[in-house]
């Protein structure tokens, strides 16, 4: 166990950043998000989530294909670049930790996405510990403890100190890089503060929350609910929810005129659109209604169907907070669960 | 495309309504006045056709000023497409402004069929005013200048 | 708010509506839904409290299709956007019974400075508290209701409604600030500080289209933005640009239209002024072309499908300095 002073770390993130693009919780304009560190920016360690979450490090909200290109009457083809220089994911939580490890599951299966593999491979995460849990937070239900999360270095802040535990061969490389800044530390003040930390998420009003009879059968058992009809009128359609969820995954692909040629590129989309998985013969979803289910389906049902039973909600709580109209997947998993009873 | 090291020529579009500006370019091309031929005309049936997304897919797409030319108010062919597009257009520069960017990279001017001098001399004006601005760096869509 | 509850049930009852449209208790006190209710068993659920600052006029565009009356409760700045709606044809008033309710201000969680909230007291109707108490996981503390408003409180129209078939319970004045007074600021700024401003705030834009389908004016059945001809991304912000073309365009095809009922800015999830857009024309056309509240007047002439023969130029946007 190493650690640090808090007040020490501008100089620890120059050093990261001198070999490695560093990207942390950045504060512009009023709201945190994921940014690339400068000196002046204003990072922000104390907001527990991120508006949107750091998905975007390894799969952008939009990125560029290939091009192409008129020249000397030929048309020339250019490849996107593919990450190739290592980079950090600085104070990433347990929950978004666990949110790249769905998407890993869906882009590092056959057929390999080789844009976000190159991102996997030079990126380094260092994850961050919740001190403070909020409301919203439900991570517990999905087996991931805030208090020590995966990563290949975790961070802990206690008092003015931050603690530093390199858990892989990555996070022992990075580890070294910034050796001269650490001083040696006592483990026991972590695991105290480990323990405050489950205390707290042991009070959480969501953490008990029951997900029986949700995984792979709730697909063909609550596919025809009248519970959704219930549940959906609120919904504005807009993409809300998707947009700041660690593991919403889909995306679109389009080609953008330059007036020289072409770039093709892809950007998020939200199943609660009305053009989502529009094709030729038009759209196979017709309702705000049967958009609604599909990602909440999809989320519990669909995926662990497809995935050994894994979730692909990890209970960072972010729709809980952002819907508009206050919709979210726990309200959801308690009025089944109320159906029932 | 840019070409560095060479004086900075801007992309100007300039929407002209078919009846009276479109036809005050022609008389200016026909008697030989001269407007620079950064200046490229897009025709339309009236000053009022124009909505704000043509004015910013032209900035988008690479323009660095955007000129509507209609009928002088009164003289509009549909009686009053004019006044409308004038409140518009009124509206859309403020905000264009409100947010920052440079006054000036828009301009309305009304130029009747028979003005082939002014529609010169105000091409001649507006290109001269662009040119002072500079390349528009906070309205354009960047993959379209690389 | 058993007022609200007793009277609804009465007309329900009656069978002189089909349904209610109104506000729904959510897992915490400040999760509160629009929601539809159908029975009087239903209406158990039913709460008007100072979280209910969703506008439910919009709601009455997909209501004013169903069979039957539908009750809806609207608060005064509500009303306006309902008399914009009618207006426009995209509501029916005879399908609609307008209960206009009192409004004391409306809260806002995010404007509460506080970690890990686990109920907030003192929002009840018609009762509101000075001070809100606040539960926490981390400790109890006062916040007083003023400072956790939505901004669009502070700058109130007033709390007249425009149009009700009945009223029910007390307002209280909330208007403390210029309505103004953002865009003035904004406007002495040099454009490089405008530029600067946008560019911050902006970029912070996801997307997600909350604003534009929360907006009671934003009603096209298909928007510009969701058309598959366009080769930009429309749904995600593939460059700088994207952002600012999608706000301005979107304020411009509300402008004259918008009543300043400032939902954008509550929706958005990146806390985005987004009301500044809107106001920023709202307070054009009141200096060019005269005075002008949308949906406060159903039979006047809209600010931009009107015009007078000495409106001034555009030139004038440079001129004003």
């Amino acid at each position: 166990m190493l650690k640090i002073k808090k007040t020490d770390l501008s100089a620890l993130f120059a050093k990261i950043a001198e070999s490695n693009e560093l990207y942390l919780p950045v504060k512009t304009a009023g709201k945190t998000n994921f940014a690339a560190w400068t000196p002046a920016a204003e990072v922000d360690l104390d907001t527990l989530k991120t508006v949107k979450s750091p998905k975007d490090a390894f799969f952008p909200q939009s990125e560029g294909l290939y091009s192409c290109d008129r020249e000397d009457g030929k048309i020339k083809i250019t490849a996107g670049k593919l990450q190739d220089a290592p980079f950090v994911v600085f104070g990433i939580r347990a929950c978004d930790v666990r949110g790249i490890e769905v998407l890993d599951r869906v882009f590092l299966s056959e057929p390999v996405d080789t844009y976000y593999a190159a991102r996997r491979e030079h990126g380094i995460l260092v994850s961050y510990a919740c001190g403070m849990p909020e409301t919203s937070c439900f991570c517990k239900v999905f087996g991931i403890d805030a208090a020590a999360p995966a990563g290949d270095v975790v961070i802990w802040t206690v008092g003015e100190e931050l603690y530093w535990e390199a858990k892989t061969e990555k996070g022992q490389k990075l580890t070294a890089l910034v050796a001269d800044l650490l001083t040696d530390a006592d483990g026991a003040v972590v695991e105290a503060e480990q323990e405050k930390i489950r205390a707290i998420i042991d009070r959480l009003p969501n953490s008990d929350l029951s997900l029986e009879g949700w995984g792979a059968e709730a697909a063909k058992t609550r596919f025809d609910s009248p519970v959704w009809e219930q549940l959906y009128k609120p919904c504005l359609a807009c993409g809300t929810c998707t947009f700041v969820c660690p593991t919403c995954q889909c995306y679109d692909i389009k080609d953008y005129d330059t007036g020289n040629g072409v770039k093709r590129y892809r950007c998020w989309d939200s199943c609660m659109y009305s053009d989502f998985t529009m094709m030729a013969h038009g759209n196979n979803r017709t309702s705000q209604l049967q958009r609604f289910r599909q990602r909440f389906l999809h989320k519990l049902a669909y995926f662990p169907a497809n995935n050994e039973g894994v979730f692909s909600c990890v209970g960072c709580g972010r729709c809980v907070d952002k819907c508009p109209s206050k919709l979210n997947i726990v309200k959801v998993i308690k009025a089944f669960g109320k159906e029932d009873a | 495309m840019s070409v560095k090291n060479e004086e900075f020529r801007p992309v100007i579009v300039a929407f002209c309504c078919n009846w009276c500006s479109y036809a005050g370019a022609d008389l200016a091309g026909s008697s030989r006045l001269a407007y620079p031929a950064d200046v490229k005309i897009i025709r339309v049936p009236c000053s009022c056709r124009v909505n704000p997304m043509f004015i910013l897919r032209a900035f988008e797409k690479g323009a660095d000023g955007v000129i509507l030319c209609g009928c002088h108010p009164g003289d509009c062919h549909y009686s009053t497409g004019n006044y409308y597009a004038r409140r518009r257009m009124t509206m859309l520069f403020s905000m264009l402004d409100f947010i920052g960017v440079e006054n000036g990279r828009t301009r309305v001017e009304w130029v009747s069929a028979a003005e082939g001098v002014k529609f010169s001399e105000t091409m001649n004006s507006f290109v001269d005013k662009i040119r002072s601005l500079g390349p528009n760096v906070r309205l354009g869509d960047l993959r379209c200048k690389d | 708010m058993q007022r609200l509850i007793d009277r609804a049930k009465e007309l329900l009852g009656s069978g002189e509506v089909a349904r209610v449209l109104g506000w729904r208790k959510g897992e915490n006190s400040w999760d509160v839904e629009p929601a539809f209710f159908a029975s009087a068993e239903e209406l158990d659920g039913f709460v008007y409290d100072g979280f209910c600052g969703a506008n439910l006029s919009k709601y009455m565009i997909e209501a004013s299709k169903l069979e039957g009356k539908t009750l809806v409760f609207l608060k005064p700045c509500d009303t306006y956007s309902f008399n914009q709606l009618i207006k426009e044809h995209r509501v029916d008033r005879d399908k609609a019974y307008i209960v206009g309710v009192g409004c004391k201000g409306k809260l806002k969680i995010e404007n509460i400075p506080a970690k890990g909230i686990l109920s907030v007291e003192g929002a009840g109707y018609p009762d509101a508290a000075e001070m809100l108490t606040v539960k926490t996981l981390y400790g109890d503390v006062q916040v007083a209701y003023k400072d956790a408003m939505l901004e669009r409180c502070h700058v109130c129209k007033g709390k007249d409604h425009m149009i009700f078939d009945e009223q029910i319970g007390e307002s209280a004045d909330t208007l403390d600030g210029d309505r103004f007074a953002q865009v003035a600021a904004i406007e002495a700024m040099s454009p490089e500080e405008k530029f600067a401003f946008f560019q911050a705030e902006l970029s912070k834009c996801i997307r997600c289209n909350a604003c534009r389908n929360v907006c009671p004016a934003c009603s096209c059945r298909k928007c510009v933005f969701d058309s598959n001809k366009f080769d930009s991304a429309q749904k995600a912000n593939t460059t700088s640009f994207e952002e600012k073309m999608f706000h301005i365009i979107r304020a411009f095809h509300v402008a004259g239209r918008c009543t300043d009922c400032g939902e954008c800015s509550r929706v958005c999830p990146q806390g985005i002024p987004l009301h500044l857009f809107n106001r920023k024309f709202i307070k054009d056309i009141n200096e060019l072309y005269g005075e002008f509240q949308a949906g406060a007047d159903i039979d006047a002439r809209g600010p931009l499908t009107d015009f007078r023969q000495d409106d001034c130029e555009p030139s004038i946007v440079g001129k004003r300095g």
